[in-house]
């Protein structure tokens, strides 16, 4: 901060609107609120089997993210191939393509039809859509290229000397990663995990349309937030402001690394 | 979000059509002209969709200054949207208990008329692969099916009509459940026979003696905050007679 300045009124008017423009919803959610009936609302059967399904799927999703993400990553920071700017560019289109579209090309490729889905159902009587494993496929899907950029940023960002010096003493390139590069980046790591959990526990395009809805399988939070407000809208604020709870509690762990990192 | 897009296409409609409204009003010179003229905003159920696009499209052609958007949507949300304040002239609801969601808000102006009816069918993939004859054939092993969640209509008549299959979804609207099957996701899903209707070239319609306990009356009326009442008694008005052709004719029943 460099003290008291005289902020110009063309500045600080429409910042001021932007800041109400973000912080009035949410305070609309806090306002409507049924606070009298709340406890015996989120004790309703179908918010816990939705809540706990939206943690476990995101929970999934995410350990599917860092299991395919983090190499992913590390190939796009230290490996020169041809085409990397396409694979970097490919790799980040889900943060820009509406989620429900991705729902529809997951139904294309792994639905009962699609290409991989129909090899998968005949060879092994697997299918995706409607089932649990589906709902982590369609939150995967978005939330993959957060975890991919943040830990990428953190690769790029890390000193790559340690890990020529781990060369030069004569460690392999999986050592060097595992003893060197992945504690190196570990926070990223750790950063790009939270951000991409909450991305998938926010999911609603792209399960809805390739999972489907079927409470305690894969009725998610935003599912039944969308469902509620059908049949009552109290309901649905009720689950917003739990789902809205959990984005906060997950910011202020993150303060360090993004929110605060200026301070 | 449809909400905010109807309410954009309102803002946009009265933008474009600012210069040509007092010219229209004049000629049409208020209670004796017939003259529908403006931005006319109708919030209908989903499996209204083709039925209501072509009556607008009629409409608008008689009308050449009237511009009609239809914002389709599962009954029970449009009746949220419209009691939480979304700009709306006319209602049409695929449930009566939809349309009491709005009429106990006093959101409506008058009282709601039943304009026409909906029968539930079983959809199928063309040709009926599984060999589905009635609602006892869901409850097979193996056979996947879709329902609409009971939030919506739709299942709240699956229910009525006694069915008790568990399905492998609860869909938000007729017309995703009906997706699930062009889809081939599912096997069958409950529709409306005008859903099965407007799709002869995905799927088949399997009819089922049960469904005669659940007819859906889809009831109409206009709104009280309706910006355009004039347009929307019209509607109402023309959905009423010259629209009943085009509802029967996709599979609708008279009231």
């Amino acid at each position: 901060m460099t003290g008291r300045q005289r902020v110009p009124v063309a500045l600080l008017v429409p910042a001021l609107l932007g800041l109400a423009f973000l912080v009035l919803p949410l305070a609309g959610l806090l306002i409507r609120a049924p606070w009298g009936t709340l406890p015996a609302r989120l004790a309703e059967p179908q918010v816990l089997a939705a809540l706990r399904l939206s943690l476990l799927t995101a929970t999934l999703a995410t350990v599917l993210c860092l299991l395919l993400g983090v190499p992913l990553a590390w190939l796009l920071a230290r490996v020169e191939f041809r085409g990397r700017r396409l694979v970097r560019a490919l790799v980040t289109v889900p943060l820009v393509l509406p989620p429900v579209v991705g729902g529809v090309a997951l139904l294309l490729v792994f639905g009962r039809r699609g290409i991989i889905g129909q090899w998968l159902d005949q060879a092994f009587g697997i299918t995706l859509p409607f089932t649990t494993a589906g709902v982590v496929l369609a939150e995967a899907f978005v939330a993959l290229p957060f975890l991919v950029i943040a830990v990428e940023g953190a690769l790029r960002g890390a000193d790559a000397r340690f890990e020529e010096a781990a060369a030069t003493l004569g460690a392999g390139r999986w050592t060097t990663f595992t003893h060197v590069t992945l504690p190196l980046v570990a926070p990223g790591i750790a950063a790009g995990g939270v951000l991409c959990w909450a991305r998938a526990l926010g999911e609603f395009g792209a399960t809805i349309t390739f999972a489907g809805n079927f409470p305690g399988r894969t009725q998610t939070m935003p599912l039944a937030v969308y469902l509620a407000l059908e049949r009552d809208v109290e309901a649905a604020i009720v689950l917003s402001l739990i789902l809205l709870a959990v984005s906060v509690t997950i910011l202020a762990a993150l303060r360090d690394r993004w929110v605060g990192s200026a301070t | 979000m449809a909400a905010t897009l109807t309410a954009l296409l309102l803002l946009a409609g009265c933008g474009g059509t600012g210069d040509e409204e007092p010219a229209a009003s004049g000629g049409s010179g208020g209670a004796g002209g017939d003259v529908l003229s403006g931005q006319l905003t109708v919030f209908a159920a989903a499996s209204l969709t083709e039925a209501f696009d072509r009556i607008g499209q009629q409409l608008q052609a008689r009308h050449p200054q009237l511009f009609v958007t239809v914002n389709y949507g599962g009954s029970s949300g449009l009746a949220t949207q419209i009691n939480e304040g979304a700009p709306a002239d006319v209602f049409a609801a695929a449930s009566p208990a939809t349309m009491t969601t709005v009429t106990d808000a006093g959101n409506n102006a008058g009282a709601p008329v039943v304009f026409a009816r909906n029968q539930l069918v079983i959809a199928v993939a063309k040709g009926n692969p599984k060999d589905v004859t009635g609602l006892a054939d869901l409850a097979r092993p193996g056979l996947k099916v879709a329902l609409c969640a009971e939030e919506v209509p739709c299942g709240a008549a699956a229910k009525r009509a006694g069915v008790t299959v568990t399905p492998v979804t609860l869909e938000r609207d007729v017309k995703a459940a009906l997706a699930k099957v062009k889809l081939g996701e599912v096997d069958a899903a409950l529709v409306y026979r005008t859903d099965a209707t407007a799709a002869p070239s995905d799927v088949d319609a399997v009819e089922f003696p049960e469904s005669a306990n659940a007819i859906n009356d889809y009831p109409i009326v206009v709104l009280a905050d309706a910006p355009n009442p004039a347009a929307a008694a019209g509607f109402v008005e023309f959905v009423r007679t010259e629209g009943l052709a085009v509802l029967t004719e996709a599979g609708f029943q008279a009231p």
